[in-house]
């Protein structure tokens, strides 16, 4: 008949029990508030895990020795030192879907500076490494293919290594640090990075020729392991098989036999992890999910308890001209309104529980639109559904026996 | 002369109790014009609220066809009587039926809340013309805790009157009420009466009776007496009459 009128009815009966209509709503304002600030948990970590991955270089490659592993079986010394420079050189001259491509080797002790030192590692890589990893210099330059082929004694270093040996301020930029009495001369600062979602320092890094790493401060003949980047992310399916085919041709497997390399991508590593993260945010909207339904059968409970009390009202309702529908509207209002005034609320209260997660807990948090929309769409669904029985049950009355009722 | 606002012919009323069934009306037939006050009297299971919820169009008769107006009634869906009852009757009940924790105003607007053909403002209006009406034109917005029994009454009176009914009709309204408060709505029906409302008017008070323009009694489920008074007396007269009560 007229819906404003019938607006003001179902709102002025809530009106006159608000203590009630406030604690019908908090079934729902809760089961909100969980799903949004749930799913913002759920994605923050999604959203910060995805971040680094494409910080780190989404289309990076990396090639390790050893073949595939099976379950517990010790990989022997020999089957780790499988990739060689050569290797390396041929998938650098062959392959057509890298853009850049680089050796790896490690060598860990203590930087010594002065007075100063502190307990890191050398990366041994070439000049594409930079790139690579999506790293930038700060001051001074990069090595050269140059210091490469000379295993000049250079190298260029990160943030916390310079606050480490330099924490006078000095600029580092042609200072010598040792590493195991190896005098290695700096060229450049890295940008700084921060720490990364696994508490990793990202400045903590040290880079300097492979060859350099290979001869002067390991006296190793073998890579540890080759770190590459596909044309792009979607190339990257194409860089492996490029890849595999190279390093089989350059250590001569037949058919049939294993690789004795192992190729791993960073898309698939972000793949892997999105699942398990979208795995966890499911669950938890799930829990909250429940939660909301709960504050839906609270609804049920509350309207039911109210068409029994009213049951008088409606008689008298209906003995001044209200039709069925209108009884059945009005209490329907009444509970739609509960659960979107309660939706309100909740979704208010979801994204201050995520902010006060972000700026307290310090955990990455993203507040989704769709799950603010979904949880609002979810709630009238639900003051309707829940609702309906009731209002079905006070719109059926007989006005007699309702204007009758003790 | 006036015309017909009420016509019964032949009406029946079984109520189905598990194997019995209960006759509550046997054959119920008469009209009533404009401008009448029926009462309608007769001892307790009569039949006469199960008479008003059929004149009321809360009830249909088993058998037997009502005119409201010149509308056959029996025949007519649920929601198509709602909008009768919503046009066409004011209803008083006993126990007066007022919202609760609503105000006066609000009480009395209710049957208009339901007629969209009525804007916000009318509503406002008729609502306080009506309370002004019953003598409560400085309780609008009292609410229905805050007043008398005999105020509530005459909010629920004014509520009857709001939609400007074809008939009022009222289920021992003073029931509840004492004698003095009795009168003093009695009167307000007499003035409703004189501006030429029909009424009728159930109770089980024989003096009311004489202060009607017609009564009606049933017995069983019968009409046994259907009289017209010539004699109308004046319930203001009365109750200057009566003994003033010290709280009012
Ligand atoms: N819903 C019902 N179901 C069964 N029987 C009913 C029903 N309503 C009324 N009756 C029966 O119909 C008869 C008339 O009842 P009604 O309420 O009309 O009496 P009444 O004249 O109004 O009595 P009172 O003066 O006590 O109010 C009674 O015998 C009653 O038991
Ligand atoms: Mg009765």
């Amino acid at each position: 008949m007229n819906g404003t009128n019938l607006f003001k009815i179902a709102l002025r009966a809530l009106a006159n029990n608000k203590m009630r209509a406030f604690l019908t709503m908090l079934g729902i304002i809760i089961g909100v508030a969980s799903v949004i600030t749930m799913i913002a948990i759920g994605q923050g970590a999604k959203k910060s895990i995805q971040d680094e991955i494409s910080g780190m270089g989404s289309n990076m490659i990396m090639i390790h020795p050893g073949g595939e592993r099976r379950g517990g079986v010790r990989l022997d010394a020999s089957e780790m030192q499988t990739l060689k420079v050569a290797d390396y050189e041929a998938l650098r001259e062959e392959c057509i879907f890298l853009t850049g491509i680089s050796p790896n080797v490690t060598a860990s002790g203590q930087l010594i500076c002065g007075n100063n030192n502190y307990p890191s590692s050398v990366s041994g890589v070439g000049t594409d490494y930079i790139d690579i990893r999506q790293l930038n210099i700060g001051k001074g330059e990069m090595f050269s293919e140059t210091d490469i082929r000379k295993s000049a004694k250079v190298c260029v270093i990160g943030q916390t290594i310079v606050d480490n040996l330099f924490p006078d301020g000095t600029n580092p930029i042609g200072k010598i640090i040792r590493l195991n009495q190896v005098p290695l001369k700096v060229v450049g600062v890295l940008e700084a990075k921060g720490y990364n979602s696994m508490g990793m320092d990202q400045d903590d890094i040290v880079i300097a020729p492979y060859t350099t790493v290979m001869k002067r401060l390991l006296a190793i003949t073998y890579l540890e392991g080759i770190f590459a980047s596909a044309v792009s992310e979607d190339m990257t399916e194409y860089a492996i098989d490029e890849i595999t085919e190279v390093l089989r041709k350059q250590h001569k497997l037949k058919d049939g036999e294993d690789n004795d390399f192992e190729i791993r991508s960073q898309q698939e590593l972000s793949n892997m992890l999105n699942t398990t993260t979208d795995l966890l945010t499911t669950l938890l909207a799930c829990i909250a999910g429940i939660s909301l339904l709960v504050g839906g059968i609270g609804i049920m409970n509350i309207m039911y308890v109210s068409v029994t009390e009213r049951t008088r009202e409606i008689g008298l309702r209906m003995s001044v001209g209200a039709r069925s529908v209108d009884i059945l509207a009005q209490f329907l209002i009444e509970a739609v309104l509960i659960s979107i005034t309660g939706g309100v609320i909740g979704v208010l209260g979801g994204c201050g529980a995520s902010l006060a997660v972000k700026w307290l807990a310090h955990w990455p948090v993203y507040i989704q639109p769709w799950s603010v929309v979904l949880s609002f769409a979810v709630c009238t669904v639900t003051g309707v559904f829940f609702g309906w029985y009731p209002a079905k049950k006070a719109a059926d009355l007989d006005p007699i026996d309702a204007l009758r009722y003790e | 002369m006036s015309k017909t606002v009420i016509e019964l012919q032949g009406i029946k009323r079984e109520f189905i109790v598990g194997e019995e069934t209960v006759h509550a009306l046997r054959g119920v037939s008469f009209s009533i014009k404009e401008g009448e006050f029926v009462t309608i009297m007769g001892s307790s299971g009569s039949g006469k609220s199960t008479l008003l919820n059929i004149l009321g169009c809360l009830d249909t008769p088993t058998a037997g066809e009502y005119l409201l107006d010149g509308i056959p009634v029996r025949k007519m869906t649920k929601n198509k009587r709602a909008v009768l009852r919503n046009r066409k009757i004011g209803f008083v009940f006993q126990n007066y039926n007022l919202l609760p924790k609503t105000t006066a105003i609000e009480n009395v607007e209710l049957p208009l809340m339901y007629n969209s053909d009525v804007s916000a403002a009318e509503r406002r209006e008729r609502a306080i013309a009506s309370l002004k009406a019953v003598g409560l034109g400085d309780r609008l917005e009292h609410k229905s805790n805050q007043m008398s029994g005999g105020q509530m009454q005459r909010v629920a009176i004014a509520r009857a009157l709001v939609n400007n009914p074809a008939v009022i009709l009222a289920d021992e309204a003073t029931g509840n009420l004492d004698t003095r408060t009795s009168f003093e709505i009695l009167v307000l029906f007499q003035k409703l009466h004189a501006e030429g409302r029909t009424i009728i008017f159930v109770t089980h008070n024989p003096d009311i009776a004489s202060y009607s323009s017609r009564n009606i009694r049933l017995m069983d489920g019968h009409v046994v007496e259907d009289t017209e008074n010539r004699n109308i007396l004046s319930a203001e007269k009365t109750l200057a009459g009566l003994p003033l009560n010290e709280d009012e």
